[in-house]
């Protein structure tokens, strides 16, 4: 993008003023190379937020923002219901929920590395990945209803790992307000063999090591220290999330009309907060959070059941839990003024910081966890919620590297064989499926992570505290 | 030779799927296959059991994403894949078949799996020689 466009505020933050039917100012958090480096789809889908109605503040993009649907990926938005803000499907996006998942082993990259291949080939083989896969999980109805409301609360009381998992889950485990009565039969019908698998695409299972630590305390206080094993499940809501997503999209692009909302694109489609669509997308959203959250959970005990199996002094600890694709109510204060918001984040992570009364006891002194996904050659990282983020972003950050070129691009560029094979040359073992599917998750076609991160920490939307290179990825 | 083919066309993040042909059903079922091209290799996909489709929408242009989305629905609840279409369009409605087979990760190495098609790069029409074009982005 052309940087002229912006007044730029910070070095990290660049402003678009309110033009045309926008309602507020959009703000693009980024160095100025990132900045340089995002579509101009960026701008124009940014600038379309800012138009919606009873949104507040600003329409915000992080810096691992890109070309999405309706909303960029890495866009942040928050309405008020009260100023007859709308809720957006196209806002949380087609995988509800989708987030990561890091676990503490207690073990160390010298315990790893003789078993490194015998721990790829059995995560491999029991953990359901990719297309066609099935879980071993077939709900019934009622099953599935439980499900729905429970989250990760449910998969624990169904045997699927402890409290102490939920204590470390955003919402801890369960997400309150879950409508299953609009989760609609298509819905449960793509998810009832589909609990506890990994899904495809940019989903992964990795373990990682701790190559840095930035933030000596802080790391401490998460349970991190160089060289430690960490487990890192990035997948969401499955089938489940998408469906709602897509039912809900229609229903919304018609809502949107019959309410008068001037839709600039019609991805944008969403429907006021209190209109009857607005409130059954958000009972059905949450109900395909508690999905999510239940899958993460299951996923765990597999990998679980994996490490006992093959190196039985390893206890496998949940540090936390992050969603990246939601809609949730907080509050936030706006001019002096607290405020009930809706927050959407569409491939963005919540920040909260220190003494945010919505966080665990655990991280109450601290600040969240921030945990962001990388790519399988490069690196993913912890950080943590600043005091700043809240004021600047809604208390968000990045989710992510962001990809920088399409898959289509990617598979002319790369093989996948030729990728995995110079992946374990750096002592990084791929399993996938799909060769097609490495080329297009090449590290590559990805900004790179480690800039996005630095910005998000000069920003001050997320502090960095540590960094975790792959030994391990399972691909869906 | 048909005029019916069907390509790709990029997305930063995603897959456009385009299908072209001599009658609008014609591009529909183009669509249709670069959709299952998202996921493998359509030439793979044995045509050897039929479902049945059908789905209604106010304008052409949301009937194709209807389309796409309940072929995505059935790949996904059957967990098949399809390479065989025909549709027939008539006053917003949509009847059509798709021929597939249940997926073989062997045979089929499937890629990725779509979670659904969008209303981004949404576009349904004539083209100046005459051919029609259906397209739009599916998010995988």
């Amino acid at each position: 993008m052309d940087t002229g466009q912006f007044s730029r505020h910070t070095d990290y933050s660049w402003h678009i003023e309110p033009r045309g039917r926008m309602r507020v100012p959009a703000v693009i958090y980024g160095d100025e190379a990132l900045v340089r480096e995002m579509d101009q789809k960026v701008f124009e889908q940014i600038t379309n937020v800012a138009t919606l109605p009873g949104i507040v503040k600003a329409a915000y993009a992080m810096p691992d923002a890109h070309w999405g649907y309706g909303f960029p990926i890495g866009g942040v938005a928050a309405f008020d219901a009260e100023q007859g803000g709308v809720i957006s499907a196209g806002g949380v996006g087609f995988d509800i929920s989708c987030g990561v998942r890091n676990l503490c082993t207690g073990l160390t990259v010298t315990d790893i590395l003789p078993l490194q291949e015998q721990l790829a080939d059995m995560l491999a083989y029991r953990i359901p990945a990719g297309v066609g896969s099935t879980g071993a999980i077939h709900l019934s109805p009622t099953e599935m209803e439980a499900m729905l409301k429970g989250g990760a609360r449910w998969a624990v009381e169904q045997g699927y790992g402890t409290a102490d998992d939920l204590a470390h889950t955003e919402e801890r485990g369960c997400m309150a307000g879950a409508r299953p009565e609009y989760v609609s039969e298509h819905a449960r019908k793509r998810q009832r063999s589909e609990m506890g698998t990994l899904g495809s695409g940019n989903h992964y299972l990795e373990i990682q090591r701790v190559t840095a630590v930035f933030d000596e305390d802080k790391a401490r206080a998460f349970g991190v220290k160089k060289d430690d094993i960490i487990v890192s499940i990035h997948c969401g809501s499955r089938g489940l999330g998408h469906q709602i997503g897509t039912e809900f999209l229609k229903k919304m692009v018609i809502a949107a009309g019959e309410y008068g909302i001037h839709l600039p694109d019609r991805e944008l489609a969403c429907a006021p907060i209190d209109s009857p669509v607005g409130q059954e997308y958000l009972g059905a959203m949450r109900a395909a959070i508690n999905c999510a959250l239940a899958n993460r959970q299951i996923i765990i005990h597999l990998v679980r059941e994996v490490f006992a199996e093959l190196l039985p002094a390893a206890r496998l600890t949940l540090l936390y839990d992050v969603s990246h694709n939601t809609c949730k109510v907080e509050e936030h204060e706006v001019d002096g003024r607290k405020r009930r918001l809706y927050v959407h984040r569409k491939g963005a992570t919540r920040a909260f910081g220190p003494g945010h009364p919505d966080l665990p006891e655990a991280f109450r002194e601290t600040g969240q966890p921030v945990l962001i996904g990388g790519t399988m050659g490069t690196a993913s990282y912890i950080l943590v919620g600043t005091d700043q983020s809240e004021e600047r972003s809604f208390g968000s950050a990045c989710h992510g590297a962001g990809r920088s070129m399409s898959r289509h691009a990617a598979k002319k560029q790369w093989r996948g064989k030729r990728v995995v094979s110079e992946l374990a040359q750096r002592g990084i073992l791929i399993r996938s499926p799909s060769a097609r599917g490495v080329a297009e998750e090449a590290p590559g076609a990805y900004k790179d992570v480690s800039a996005v991160v630095e910005a998000a920490h000069r920003a001050g939307l997320a502090h960095k505290v540590a960094r975790l290179e792959p030994l391990i990825c399972i691909k869906g | 030779m048909s005029a019916a083919q069907w390509q790709h066309f990029p997305h930063e993040a995603d897959v456009g799927v385009r299908g072209i042909g001599e009658s609008l059903e014609e591009a529909f079922e183009q669509a249709a296959v670069a959709l299952t091209a998202v996921i493998t290799d359509p030439e793979r996909v044995e045509p050897r059991r039929a479902v049945p489709i059908a789905c209604e929408a106010p304008d052409r242009e949301l009937l194709l994403v209807d389309w796409l989305n309940a072929l995505v629905f059935e790949m996904a609840s059957r967990n098949m894949l399809f390479s065989r279409f025909e549709v027939t369009i008539r006053d917003g409605r949509l009847q059509g078949t798709a021929w597939g087979e249940p997926v073989d990760r062997e045979r089929h190495r499937p890629t990725v799996e779509v979670k659904g098609a969008t209303y981004t790069g949404l576009h349904v029409g004539r083209r100046a020689d005459g051919r029609w074009v259906a397209e739009c982005v599916v998010d995988v």
